[in-house]
């Protein structure tokens, strides 16, 4: 008797300590990644100056005459087709949401719930492949443009890729908001829209802050649809109606064919970190605003 | 309860080891690929892609036993692999450059250059544009960005929208070298694929772009809503042109191999050298391999 208790202590223990390293296993990896991309990426800056890296605006690592390293327009461009999604992104999905958690009855929300989450697992390359035969000619049309691949286009992809994040966060946001406040609301008069804009939705906006910053780390660091919708020229966008090259798609294209161990090689790491930076800046403003959320609740 | 540990632990440990033992399996293949096994895997080019895979497919259904697979992805890329020792053939579009033949020296890898059909290549625009001929300097200066309205050319007032490649691509590559003796514009948009171009040329009025001619070029017509361009006055849809040299983009598409084929890459080489093998390319829009690269090629095949 004595001996069994004693040998279920010891694999309680075990048990806990197996998921303390699978714990900890993710930590390493992460910490993995991020010293790989430093190493990989510092010896760029033995032969690019690190002011011409993040202040030139030419990006040619493969150029003709000269080759040039400035990633300006990469970052400009991710940002401008980042913040176009979440304009298309954000209206949506926080209406979305809360028809979802509000207004819609039961049965709606049983078809509706399944088939975002649907939308979430459709491969990004099938929402490029939407991108260059659906989207990039309707916006050809509207616009009176001669061709639909710009960063527009990317931004109405990137937006509904980042709309299952937006939506199902928010929903649980508004979700959280207590009854009574509405109550209270109702009792005093107002109607179910001045209730949902003016309390629910305000009750709930450092949860659904947190969902759109989410959204855009969903976006930002797309790679598949981007490149395949956005034209891919390197220069630096004139409107949003120019064809556009992101720090993803420009990894994605080059990645395949250089030379190991090159000046372009260690670039496009060097890339990667100020992407996995952005990212990661991102993702700690919004795991701030959710905590903050919280702690408010 | 050691015994329960210590049996799971073997069985952990039995695991490891045959899982790492299968992921080490290839790579030991790899090393001993010889061009005898019936398995031959092609690279590269997305302009000879689908000649490629049409070559492929007539020869595994004369010859049984063999098998072939083609993947595009570009020059490059092929090359990349050739270089890494990963295919047996890589299809490029363009010379392999000094330093490439470099790392695959250092790789203990040796580059052997055949020349398996002429390109055209093409330079399109879509066929609403009423220009029709333009020189190889005109054409540079539009896709550096110097001449950026139709009208500079004696076409209409239109800002003109260039189309290329990925610098993935033979084609950009070729095209740079041998066309801009510069840098691409900025603006240029860097397409996918050919398809992607094509399809992007044929919606844009203003959109000019470049393209091997099997792309544009099927069972002898130009693709509907196309215009390909005379070039100093030449066009690639007459096959003197490409023979003599007189079209200045006329360009050979290449296979590299690692060391002189034997076996089954070498029968599927002779295959595509052969009389019936050229047949196919010419069907296939391109142009057969001219005397000058054919006499290379004996001479890279060692006959």
């Amino acid at each position: 008797m004595k001996r069994r208790s004693k040998f279920s202590k010891i694999k309680e223990k075990m048990v806990e300590k197996f998921f303390l390293l699978n714990g900890l296993l993710v930590v390493f990896i992460l910490v993995g990644i991020f010293y790989l991309l430093l190493n990989e990426s510092l010896p760029t800056f033995k032969e690019v100056s690190i002011v011409e890296f993040f202040t030139s605006t030419t990006w040619n690592p493969t150029g003709y005459h000269k080759v040039s390293y400035g990633i300006v327009s990469l970052i400009f461009s991710t940002i401008m087709v980042t913040v176009g999604s979440l304009i298309f992104a954000v209206p949506l999905g926080i209406a979305c949401a809360a028809y979802l958690s509000e207004i819609a009855p039961a049965k709606a929300r049983e078809i509706l719930k399944p088939t975002i989450e649907i939308l979430a697992g459709i491969p990004s390359v099938v929402i490029g492949f939407l991108g260059i035969v659906l989207i990039g000619p309707m916006i050809a049309k509207i616009f009176n443009l001669p061709n639909g691949l710009n960063a527009i286009n990317g931004s109405v992809l990137l937006g509904i890729m980042a709309l299952p994040t937006i939506i199902s966060i928010s929903e649980d946001a508004i979700n959280a908001v207590p009854d009574d406040y509405k109550k209270a609301s109702l009792a005093l008069g107002a109607t179910e829209w001045q209730t949902l804009v003016k309390v629910t939705i305000p009750a709930a906006l450092s949860g659904i802050i947190a969902a759109v910053m989410l959204g855009m780390g969903r976006a930002i660091g797309e790679t598949m649809a981007v490149l395949m919708a956005t034209g891919n020229a390197p220069a630096f966008p004139k409107s949003i109606f120019s064809a556009v090259r992101t720090l993803t798609a420009t990894i994605g294209i080059e990645l395949g064919e250089v030379a190991y161990n090159t000046t372009h090689y260690y670039s496009l790491f060097a890339v990667g970190l100020v992407l996995f930076v952005m990212t990661f800046l991102i993702n700690i403003v919004s795991d701030w605003v959710l905590n903050k959320y919280e702690e408010a609740e | 309860m050691s015994k329960k540990v210590f049996r799971s632990i073997i069985l952990v440990l039995t695991i490891f080891v045959f899982l790492v033992g299968c992921g080490r399996a290839p790579e030991g293949q790899d090393g001993g690929r010889e061009a005898k096994s019936a398995y031959i895997q092609i690279k590269g080019s997305d302009t000879s892609v689908n000649l490629s895979q049409m070559w492929a497919e007539e020869y595994m259904n004369n010859n049984e036993g063999v098998s072939i697979s083609v993947t595009g992805g570009g020059s490059g890329t092929g090359i990349a692999a050739i270089i890494n020792n990963k295919v047996d053939i890589a299809n490029s579009s363009r010379d392999i450059k000094d330093s490439e033949k470099q790392q695959a020296e250092d790789n203990g890898v040796e580059i052997v250059e055949i020349a398996v059909a002429m390109d055209g290549l093409s330079v399109i625009t879509n066929a609403n544009n009423p220009v029709k001929n333009l020189t190889v300097e005109e054409i540079g200066k539009i896709f550096k960005g110097e001449i950026s309205n139709w009208k500079e050319v004696g076409g209409p007032d239109l800002t003109i929208n260039t189309y290329g490649r990925q610098s993935n691509s033979g084609t950009y590559v070729y095209f740079r070298d041998n066309v801009l003796n510069g840098d691409y514009t900025a603006e240029m948009k860097r397409m996918n694929g050919n398809a992607q171009l094509v399809e992007a040329v044929k919606a844009d009025e203003s959109g000019i772009g470049y393209v091997g001619i099997g792309y544009v070029v099927k069972d002898g017509k130009t693709v509907e809503g196309l215009n390909i361009l005379d070039v100093n006055g030449a066009s690639p849809l007459v096959a003197e042109n490409v023979k003599t040299g007189a079209y200045p983009l006329a360009r050979p598409l290449y296979q590299y191999t690692n060391g002189k084929p034997t076996g089954a890459v070498l029968d599927l080489i002779k295959y595509q050298l052969s009389d019936k093998g050229q047949e196919l390319a010419v069907r296939e829009g391109f142009y057969p391999v001219t005397e000058e690269y054919s006499k290379r090629n004996n001479k890279n095949l060692g006959q």
